[in-house]
């Protein structure tokens, strides 16, 4: 009973990572079709940008704090980042979009590589507040804090995303856009400018899942944003391409099936079961499971 | 192939006196791929009434339209209130005031009736003087989402959002195209009382309607005019109508 708790909580914390890694993928393929894969690039941004900055903050503080801090620095990093990405490289290619994947491929091999040269290609340890590498007992099991840090981090995003779009001029034209954006920019609206604006938001929310998983590896290490892209991918592809609420739910499900399969099967089985769980998805349910726009 | 003689064209288009037409087309060519679907469109639209854009299928109506919205790949010379829009993008040239409604209404499936408004009026959506005055039956389902209202209902959502904008021009394509009878001679109303302050370019397969709120027509055939003249003239002459278009009122039925 305990091993289950451990497993569905650690499950449930990955499933929050894979939705802020998502979350911004999933909104500009839907608005655009752009397949961003240099998203996992802007991870890895944000992860380097709070080492460094957590790194350079005074001795005194405390590693609560520099934490915060930090991280508010990386998602800033991570949505200008995006904002040059999307500003110098995507935005000539509207509407090629083999060419906007080869560069966005090519951007992701590039900032690894950059990464590497830079900082060197071992991971380096992060600082992680003590209470984050404590435990909590409940229902039995011991259950690792920083569990619930991530899950309540991606449920304030979710929160915030779902309000975005609910209550804001903003939201109402994604929404629309990612129905069809030929018919905003027929109504008038500049449809291209608003995507800059969500690509360097997800850009932002990115580097945010970046900080988060670089702390939940316990490292930083050049090659973390591409193997979490591809669980992003998938989450992607099972929630519906351009659905938040699809995205959500389809994080928590990968995460779960993941971490149930490497503890009751084998270690390793967990992504086997994760591609298996993206085809049944994609047979069963071509349109996946989430077919409701935004 | 040209059916009328342009000095009677002349005389049978705007009222004399009138302004400088609304939209100026010139030698508008559309390429999509291999196919030229559009070769060297040139006419003009009167700055009052409607204008119907005919011609069997597939001729380019919708493709001329589209030109005009930015919308399809063009070359050539489009000039609105005297200000060429060729080269614009398309969120441009209907902000600066041409009103598109597409042959599909394209309103937002899963957003509601007023949020549809709203996207073009922020402020008032469904709350606006002009759908309270032409469309009631939306105050009613403001909370709706589009999707799931009738084609009729989602023509009104079509036309009310880009009426909620000020237009120097409005294109209509086909808007009671699969409406019941009822609903045609509503948005026949809806056309007619919006024509009286601004100009529409209307493509339309209803002869009858046409009859009733069109003044001139302009037909296509294979990408290319070749009939302009006065609207009335056209549609109660069934030989010309039968050779131009493929029909004639009699076959279609009255509105």
């Amino acid at each position: 009973m305990s091993d289950l708790v451990l497993v569905l909580v650690t499950g449930l914390g990955l499933g929050a990572l894979y939705l802020l890694a998502a979350s911004g993928l999933s909104l500009v393929y839907g608005l655009m079709g752009v397949l961003n894969f240099a998203h996992g690039s802007f991870m890895t941004a944000g992860a380097y940008a709070a080492w460094l900055t957590a790194d350079a903050l005074p001795d005194g503080w405390s590693a609560g704090p520099r934490l915060l801090v930090s991280t508010v620095v990386a998602v800033v990093v991570g949505a200008l980042v995006g904002l040059v990405v999307e500003v110098l490289l995507i935005r000539p290619l509207y509407r090629h979009h083999i060419q906007q994947v080869l560069v966005t491929v090519g951007l992701s091999l590039a900032s690894v590589a950059a990464a590497q040269g830079v900082f060197g290609a071992d991971p380096r340890p992060v600082e992680q507040p003590s209470w984050m590498g404590s435990t909590v007992t409940l229902l039995g099991a011991n259950l690792p804090a920083d569990r619930f840090l991530y899950v309540a981090v991606a449920a304030l995003l979710l929160a915030g995303l779902l309000a975005l779009l609910r209550y804001t001029r903003l939201g109402l034209v994604i929404r629309a856009g990612v129905e069809n954006r030929t018919m905003v920019e027929a109504l008038g609206i500049d449809v291209r400018r608003t995507f800059t604006v969500v690509f360097a938001l997800g850009a932002g929310v990115a580097a945010l899942a970046g900080v988060l998983y670089s702390q939940y590896a316990g490292t930083v290490s050049p090659g973390q944003g591409g193997s979490l892209l591809i669980y992003a991918f998938i989450v992607v592809v099972i929630g519906g391409m351009g659905s938040v609420t699809g995205t959500a739910v389809a994080a928590v499900a990968v995460g779960l099936v993941q971490q149930l399969a490497n503890y009751y099967a084998a270690s390793g089985v967990g992504d086997l079961s994760v591609v298996l769980l993206l085809a049944l998805v994609l047979l069963l349910r071509p349109a996946s499971l989430q077919g409701a726009p935004a | 192939m040209r059916h009328t003689d342009p000095d009677t064209v002349a005389t049978s288009g705007p009222p004399p006196g009138a302004a400088e037409p609304v939209l100026v087309l010139d030698d508008v060519h559309v390429r999509y791929g291999g196919s030229h679907v559009l070769q060297g469109v040139s006419f003009e639209v009167p700055a009052t009434g409607v204008t119907a854009l005919l011609g069997r299928n597939g001729v380019g109506k919708t493709t001329t339209l589209k030109a005009v919205a930015g919308l399809a790949p063009r070359t050539g010379r489009i000039v609105v209130r005297g200000r060429e829009i060729q080269h614009e993008r398309t969120h441009r040239i209907v902000a600066s005031g041409v009103g598109y409604v597409p042959e599909d209404r394209d309103v937002f499936g899963g957003l509601t009736v007023d949020e549809n408004l709203r996207l073009v009026d922020p402020q008032r959506g469904a709350d606006a003087d002009v759908v309270r005055d032409l469309f009631p039956d939306l105050l009613a389902r403001r909370a709706q989402r589009a999707g799931t209202l009738s084609g009729g209902q989602q023509q009104m959502v079509a036309l009310a959002r880009v009426l909620l904008r000020h237009n120097d021009l409005l294109l209509v394509d086909e808007p009671t195209k699969g409406l019941a009878p009822k609903l045609v001679t509503e948005v026949a109303d809806v056309l007619a009382e919006v024509a009286r302050s601004t100009p529409v370019l209307l493509v339309e397969q209803n002869l009858p309607l046409v009859r009733r709120v069109a003044d001139t027509v302009v037909v296509l055939d294979a990408g290319r005019v070749v009939h302009r003249g006065d609207a009335r003239a056209l549609v109660e002459d069934a030989a010309l109508t039968t050779e131009l278009l493929g029909v004639s009122m009699r076959r279609e039925g009255a509105a």
